[in-house]
């Protein structure tokens, strides 16, 4: 059986996509009414919507750490999400992304401002086409600066990975599926920092170098989206002097 | 010694607002010799000091605020209250005007305050290491008896009060309803009828919703006008 | 095991203005007693799924998906595929829900909306019959709450239909007691239109659909779900309150004239 290619003769992809392209993304800040900060992603056909509760109280009291936040993160995909239907019960992988998607995002939070409190972070996964992890902490970073949580600085993330030889950007689900290597990456910018790295498949040393870059890369771009959707979504009109405010909502150490 | 920030622009967390020898203020920190901020919101100079005004978050207690909360215990010596806040706030029964110098039981903390209940007390401690405590003697303070509540982002309250109050003198008088605003984000309206409570609880809301535009006193002003006029024909 | 809920999380001088309005003819948002909140519904959302919906009323969002699979009939309806409604109360939608398996909330939630699709037979399963006994198509109607402002049964009832009148699958052929897929693409055997419509009873008032405010006030909600000809094929009433036979006859009433209009919002979506 000849099995399909992955890279045509114009090294373009079975997308149409170049090697370093970018699948489309678009962000929304700020849609959920119950939630203290929300944020919905779609890239590719992925649709993911993340949601944040708090700080608040923590429930059951004895989670709570003396000098800071605890924070929870549920990275969780709906039986629809999947080609094949997916049990809603958790599962091991669910579990395993849901503790590196933490680990990811809670470098940024200034959680040392809330002690004995929770902040709960929650990924649903509407709709799954490879990079859902990513997306997710896309997502779920500005759903935490939308919930009006202090934070160092905003999280983007990306996959690179290799495909028939070739390191390429962001893999869709068959490249994925059939490719030879898979890269998520979760970075800060500011701080030049990864907060997340996993990878399966094989690459050389130096296809792993081209790959981390690629990915960091894209996720300096994903960032100045997640600046953009912020902007959108709080856009202000400069204030006549009548309605200056006369003390700040602060946070105190 | 340089500002990046746009007076009053919009700012998102970890953006560079300045570099010097600035005091990085509300939500904002420093690294280094530079100034970044922390949360989302409007950048301002003031001074030598960088602050960030913050567009939404959680309430976090001050010393010194007057709240509005609503019992959800009552414990041996005092009631817990819920004040909408990441920490469960205690009110003493020693800290209410009631205390007649001798030991209250459960039963007789019950007749004061029993747990549904709503009151605007005052806090008086809170730090790292301990839920907030509460007070309700003093001038105002003490148990609601009427009135209707609006629920919004503490961050917005002094949208609300306005400069040198004159947002929150609007309300009062245009709506011809008392409106007491806990710094918790949650806003008591009393009035002599439901009607003109409402009305006060449509501009609280309308406030919020449009808290960064220009003009605003004054359309609050015209919708509660023509929601007057309304109810009049009607 | 079925618990007594914790208390309401609202003020006593806050249910006390709900029901002091509503004794008035009023709802806090200005509607009538019989009004629905703004209801917009859109088919197609997950394209991955068979068929998709999500419900918008007023504040409330719910996302229902439809995904059909194959598996074995149960033995006592070897020639009929298998309907299963599900639903996940998912933590993001309110302070209140919790991560982990589902509560008696959701399983209700799933119980009533399963019953409105199975007993109106709105899914001729007949029709999905691969080989008898052996082989059948199974219709899984996950429903997601995404958004938790009140009256989540009417709205997960919605989406779900929307998801089962957007739903497609491959025409087959059988060969070997397994589905061969065609390249046509044809509609879910969809024959019948359940609307579930929940009324709420506070202080002797009844309204309909109520938000979660209203909910955190009423003693006692009746979901009325009928069909397309006018048939009550489903109802559940949950609350610890009381209802006379009156105004159970008066509930029904307004839900069958009421569900004719949903109905007919969520079928003119279908293209």
């Amino acid at each position: 059986m000849k099995e399909a290619r992955l890279l045509d003769n114009n090294g373009l992809r079975v997308d149409g996509r170049r090697l370093d392209e970018l699948r489309p993304l678009k962000l929304e800040v700020g849609i959920l009414d119950k939630a203290d900060g929300s944020a919905y992603i779609e890239h590719g056909r992925n649709k993911i919507l993340a949601g944040v509760y708090g700080p608040r109280e923590a429930q059951p009291r004895h989670i709570a750490l003396a000098d800071r936040a605890v924070l929870r993160c549920r990275y969780h995909m709906a039986p629809f999400s999947t080609d094949e239907r997916k049990s809603p019960a958790p599962s091991r992988r669910e579990l395993e992304l849901s503790k590196v998607i933490r680990e990811a995002l809670e470098p940024s939070v200034m959680s040392e401002y809330f002690p004995r409190a929770t902040i709960d972070i929650f990924i649903e996964v509407l709709q799954a086409d490879a990079g859902t992890r990513c997306a997710g902490i896309t997502a779920a970073s500005l759903a935490l600066a939308d919930a009006g949580i202090p934070m160092r600085e905003l999280v983007a993330a990306c996959a690179a990975g290799k495909v028939e030889g070739k390191v390429v950007l962001d893999l869709s689900d068959i490249e994925d599926k059939k490719g030879d290597a898979d890269l998520p990456v979760a970075f800060m910018p500011k701080s030049n920092a990864v907060g997340l790295l996993q990878m399966d498949g094989s690459l050389t040393e130096d296809e792993f170098k081209q790959a981390l870059d690629m990915a960091v890369d894209a996720c300096k771009k994903i960032y100045e989206m997640q600046r953009e959707a912020l902007r959108q979504k709080y856009l202000v009109v400069k204030d006549g002097d009548d309605e200056k405010e006369e003390t700040v909502a602060e946070v105190k150490p | 010694m340089t500002v990046y920030a746009e007076k009053r622009g919009l700012v998102s967390p970890g953006e560079l607002l300045a570099d010097g020898p600035f005091f990085a203020g509300e939500n904002t920190y420093r690294e280094g010799t530079k100034v970044f901020s922390a949360r989302i919101g409007l950048a301002d100079v003031v001074g030598n000091k960088i602050v960030v005004m913050a567009v939404k978050g959680a309430y976090i207690p001050r010393i010194d605020d007057i709240v509005v909360g609503r019992v959800t215990d009552i414990g041996m010596s005092g009631w817990q209250v819920d004040i909408s806040a990441p920490y469960p706030a205690m009110l003493p029964a020693s800290e209410t005007p009631m205390q007649r110098g001798r030991d209250m039981g459960r039963r007789d903390l019950g007749r004061i305050y029993t747990v549904g209940d709503l009151m605007i007390a005052q806090v008086i401690a809170f730090d790292r290491t301990r839920d907030p405590l509460l007070t309700t003697k003093g001038r105002g303070l003490g148990r609601v008896s009427s009135g209707r509540v609006a629920r919004i982002s503490p961050a917005k309250i002094p949208r609300i009060i306005g400069k040198k109050g004159s947002m929150i003198t609007m309300l009062k008088k245009e709506t011809e309803v008392d409106i007491i605003p806990g710094q918790n984000g949650i806003i008591l309206a009393v009035g002599r009828n439901p009607d003109q409570e409402r009305i006060a609880v449509e501009a609280l809301y309308m406030i919020e919703r449009e808290a960064h535009t220009s003009g605003l006193t004054d359309r609050v002003k015209a919708m509660i006008t023509a929601k007057k006029n309304e109810r009049s024909v009607a | 095991m079925s618990i007594t809920r914790q208390l309401s999380p609202v003020a006593k001088l806050e249910q006390k203005s709900v029901v002091d309005l509503i004794s008035k003819g009023k709802r806090l948002d200005e509607r009538g007693l019989m009004d629905y909140r703004p209801l917009t519904i859109t088919l197609g959302v997950v394209d991955k799924a068979n068929g998709s919906a999500e419900v918008h009323l007023g504040k409330t969002r719910v996302i229902a998906g439809v995904k059909v699979e194959t598996g074995t009939p149960f033995s006592d309806t070897p020639n009929e595929g298998i309907l299963t409604v599900n639903a996940e109360f998912v933590p993001l939608a309110s302070p209140t829900f919790e991560a982990g398996p589902p509560d008696e909330n959701s399983i209700e939630l799933a119980r009533v909306v399963d019953r409105g699709i199975r007993e109106s037979k709105a899914i001729d399963l007949s029709k999905l019959c691969i080989e008898p006994g052996k082989k059948v198509f199974m219709v899984f109607v996950d429903v997601y709450i995404l958004d938790h402002d009140g009256n989540l049964i009417d709205a997960a009832g919605m989406a779900a239909l929307g998801a089962l009148v957007d739903a497609k699958m491959h025409k087959f052929d059988v060969k070997n007691g397994e589905p061969v897929f065609k390249d046509d693409i044809m509609p879910l055997p969809v024959r019948n239109y359940p609307i579930p419509i929940t009324s709420g009873k506070i202080n002797g008032s009844i309204v309909m659909d109520p938000c979660l405010e209203e909910e955190q006030v009423m003693t006692c909600r009746l979901t009325v779900t009928t069909d397309k000809n006018d048939c009550v094929c489903a109802m559940q009433k949950g609350g610890l309150g009381v209802l006379t036979p009156d105004e159970i006859k008066q509930i029904v009433a307004t839900a069958i004239s009421k569900s004719r209009d949903l109905r007919s919002k969520i079928l003119s979506k279908v293209n």
